[in-house]
């Protein structure tokens, strides 16, 4: 991993150097070596900064909007999932093709310090990678686990690099991911009861304390003014007074991103009260695909999503709505 | 000071519950905030950190103030204050407990808050020591002892036992309650744990964070400094370093329709938000690097202006942990500050 | 006993959006062919049913509807040609993900009425009626604050 860090450095210096691009979006050093944060790097001596290792999850990509409307030319550093948003993005012309020069950079999987980092570990103050397994450093006495039990929930089931127009790929080796299947616990969920999974999103949903995390960090929540932040919506909110208020903006959120969500874990890895955001997402995706034909937001640039088209033999809401073909389609 | 086995606190916990409400860090759907005690809650008290700090107990999160009722052409007001029942809470940490002192000063003083101080009144706080401090912790920094919280009982765990030291009337009267449930212990055992976190502390990469920078400069050397720009370009403009903080307290006042009248409440609102002290001509910070800088200069700077020195954040380090990209007071003060 | 007494006096709030060209019509028609349907029902009137944001539907949930119905064209016969397609995908997602989240799927509904059809737009919303009055009252959508009255 440090090897694409170099390589990494080498392009955006390159990029830079030879004025193809002004400025570089990528990841700059933190205290430790699992909190870098997303930067704007202007100069090749800022470069000396930037950080590429495994706790680098933050997409990238919706970063570009707000660089975009500064004019200049941009590279950016994309992984496999942020390829996805980039795509997006550009299918929803809220981002510039033509002043930005896309790099694919290899990822083997990103970690969650909030696995690595446990009661029982309690401070960690380095985090080794050691391929499969990583050290954990505390003063309470270091700790070795598997990497596969620290990867980001969006790690844990990987789509790989979407196809982006033009873009170079910087690699080395051959990246193993997982691949399970990422409805595993959709599905779990829709085969409970209906008691059940209202306790279940209810245990969950009550710990939302509307920081809005998770629509700010999410590339395909880009409207300049959110319905939730309109004084004249009349839903409109800063704080939860009524456990249904969140529920309503979950729901409405989830809804708008149907289609446009890549499923790229965004939301999932910022929440601080760790709610499984994704599998709210993932059910609206999984069941698009089960309906209307598998179709993967991001993939193709300027492909129509479910939501925007129709066929004249689409099932019924009665007939579709949790019967048991869909579920076990 | 008295003590009692650690497998015997559910005996504690039932006894306090008995004729007050108790909270205490409780693990829901793997997070540890604040939460009534009821005897199948998953108490984890020893857990530093809490998502939500504790003073949600005094200042909630959304909180009524009044209610308006209408009837044909009338309105009218109806007080929802009521005398708030007692209450203990367990559990509070060293810089959770220091950061009540900040709210005091703010809702405490004249004109006083008066849902504020009731809830402050009626609440019973007993501190645990910390045992175990990581990374994210800094409150040596603020003149913060971790290892011997204030609060109106003090607690420490130490191997399979929890040790209590009552300190003002409130927690003598708490500790009458439940006297019987304790044996006598010597201190000998809180000695020696203070000292082996004291030197886990002073190894901890924040603690000696240097703030003078903070203290010799002025506000406006402060705030025209260029950094801020490259400070905030990854902030996400979310609010979760304000609502995760001990200290922060601004709020909105809001209204909320009812069927037949209008509930007027405030709840939590964040400098981090767009329409953060809105008004009619529109918004006084106008970019995201406006409003990342009015958050850490109010808690490095304005505060302590007015305040005798007293900085507004207390080195809990929840925004450390917490901030989805990663940017923190830590990394503002250390930019800023010109030392790394 | 209790529950009987208690079942008698419950009514139940129903929501209906209607779509202006053939729903509404369908129970203007009902209404002069003197055809019974509950007085519980709201109707409301939309354009078309695909102008029904999830956030209505969400909205009079939280505001003290039982059940919510939506009724359109017939597919194939939208006043604006496709309207009711969209509506037909959006609701069918709505619906199934609000399941997912532990509401009972029968509070909703999708229902496609032409102008022609009174005597349908009647046994529909009776049937629907009958449906939320056994379900009882929405509990998991509502905001207790709407209701109060101190």
């Amino acid at each position: 991993m440090s090897n694409m860090q170099e390589l990494i450095i080498k392009k955006a210096t390159d990029l830079l150097t030879d004025n193809t691009v002004d400025r570089v979006i990528g990841w700059k050093k933190g205290e430790f070596v699992f909190d870098p944060s997303p930067a704007i790097f202007n100069s090749v001596d800022e470069l000396k900064d930037f950080v590429y290792n495994p706790f680098c999850g933050a997409n990238l990509s919706k970063y570009l909007i707000a660089e975009c409307k500064k004019g200049g030319k941009i590279a950016v550093f994309l992984k496999a999932c942020d390829t996805y948003s980039f795509n997006q993005l550009l299918t929803e012309k809220r981002i510039k093709k033509e002043m930005i020069v896309p790099v694919l950079v290899q990822c083997d999987g990103m970690l969650d310090i909030s696995k690595i980092k446990t009661e029982e570990t309690g401070a960690v103050l380095d985090v080794k990678d050691d391929g499969d397994k990583i050290t954990v450093v505390s003063p309470y006495g270091d700790k070795v686990i598997a990497k596969a039990d620290a990867l980001l929930v969006k790690c844990e089931t990987c789509k790989g690099f979407a196809n982006v127009d033009g873009a170079e790929k910087i690699e080395v080796g051959e990246s193993t991911l997982p691949q399970g299947d990422r409805f595993d616990m959709v599905k779990k969920l829709e085969a409970m009861s209906e008691e059940e999974r209202f306790a279940f999103w209810k245990g969950e949903l009550s710990k939302c304390i509307r920081c809005n995390a998770c629509r700010n960090v999410c590339p395909a929540c880009s409207c300049t003014k959110c319905v939730f932040d309109n004084v004249n919506s009349g839903v409109e909110s800063k704080a939860n007074a009524d456990s249904v208020e969140e529920q309503m903006f979950h729901i409405i959120r989830a809804f708008h991103v149907t289609g446009r969500c890549t499923d790229c874990g965004e939301c999932s890895r910022v929440c601080p009260q760790h709610i499984p955001l994704h599998l709210i997402n993932r059910k609206f995706i999984k069941d698009a695909n089960t309906l209307y034909g598998e179709y993967q937001a991001g993939e193709v640039v300027d492909s129509k999503t479910p939501l925007t088209s129709y066929t004249e033999k689409d099932l019924d809401p009665t007939v579709a709505v949790n019967t048991e073909g869909v579920r076990n389609a | 000071m008295l003590k009692i086995k650690t497998d015997k606190l559910n005996e504690l916990y039932s006894r306090i519950a008995e004729s007050e409400a108790l909270y205490l860090p409780i693990n829901k759907a793997n997070a540890a905030n604040y939460d009534e005690w009821t005897s199948e809650a998953e108490v984890s008290l020893t857990t530093l950190k809490t998502v939500k700090s504790p003073k949600d107990l005094f200042f909630p999160q959304t909180q009524d103030m009044m209610r308006f009722k209408t009837e044909g052409k009338n309105i009218s007001i109806i007080d929802v204050r009521s005398p708030e029942q007692p209450f203990v809470l367990m559990g509070v940490k060293a810089c959770d407990f220091k950061a009540f002192e900040v709210l005091d000063r703010v809702f405490l003083s004249d004109p006083v808050d008066t849902y504020y101080k009731a809830k402050r009144d009626a609440g019973t706080i007993v501190t645990l020591a910390c045992g175990k401090p990581e990374e994210s912790c800094f409150c040596k920094v603020f003149g913060i002892d971790a290892t011997s919280p204030m609060g109106d009982v003090t607690t420490w765990i130490c191997g399979d036992e929890l040790f209590w030291q009552p300190n003002t009337e409130k927690g003598k009267a708490l500790t009458e309650r439940v006297k019987d449930l304790f044996a006598e212990g010597d201190d000998a055992a809180v000695k020696e744990q203070q000292q082996k976190t004291k030197e886990i502390i002073e190894k901890l990469p924040f603690s000696n964070l240097d703030l003078s920078y903070f203290e010799e400069n002025g506000v406006n050397d402060i705030f025209n400094r260029p950094e801020w720009q490259d400070l905030s370009e990854g902030c996400l403009a979310c609010g979760t370093c304000t609502f995760v903080c001990p200290t922060c307290q601004c709020f909105d006042v809001k209204d909320y329709k009812t069927n037949k009248g209008v509930i007027r409440y405030r709840c939590w609102d964040s400098c981090m938000y767009s329409d953060f002290t809105q008004m009619s001509h529109g918004n006084n910070r106008t970019t995201q690097m406006q409003r990342y800088r009015q958050r850490f200069m109010h808690k490095l700077k304005y505060y302590p202006e007015n305040n005798d020195g007293l900085y507004s954040c207390v080195g809990c380090g929840r925004c450390v942990n917490k901030c989805p990209q990663r940017l923190n007071i830590v990394k503002v003060a250390k930019t800023l500050g010109g030392k790394k | 006993m209790q529950e009987v007494t208690e079942n008698k006096n419950y009514v139940p709030t129903i929501v209906a959006f209607c779509c202006n060209w053939c729903s509404y019509a369908g129970a203007d028609l009902a209404g002069t062919s003197r055809l019974e349907y509950p007085a519980n029902v709201k109707i409301i009137r939309v354009p078309c049913s695909c102008r029904v944001n999830p956030m209505f539907v969400l909205k009079a949930f939280q505001r003290g509807a039982d059940g919510v119905i939506i009724c359109g064209c017939h597919p194939g016969d939208c006043h604006y040609m496709t309207g009711n397609y969209y509506a037909r995908r959006r609701m069918s997602l709505l619906f199934n993900f609000l399941n997912y989240l532990g509401i009972e799927k029968e509070r909703t509904r999708v229902e496609w009425v032409s102008a022609a059809e009174g005597a349908k737009f009647s046994a529909v919303m009776n049937d629907f009626a009958k449906t939320i009055n056994a379900l009882g009252e929405n509990k998991r959508l509502q905001d207790l604050r709407v209701k109060e009255d101190k």
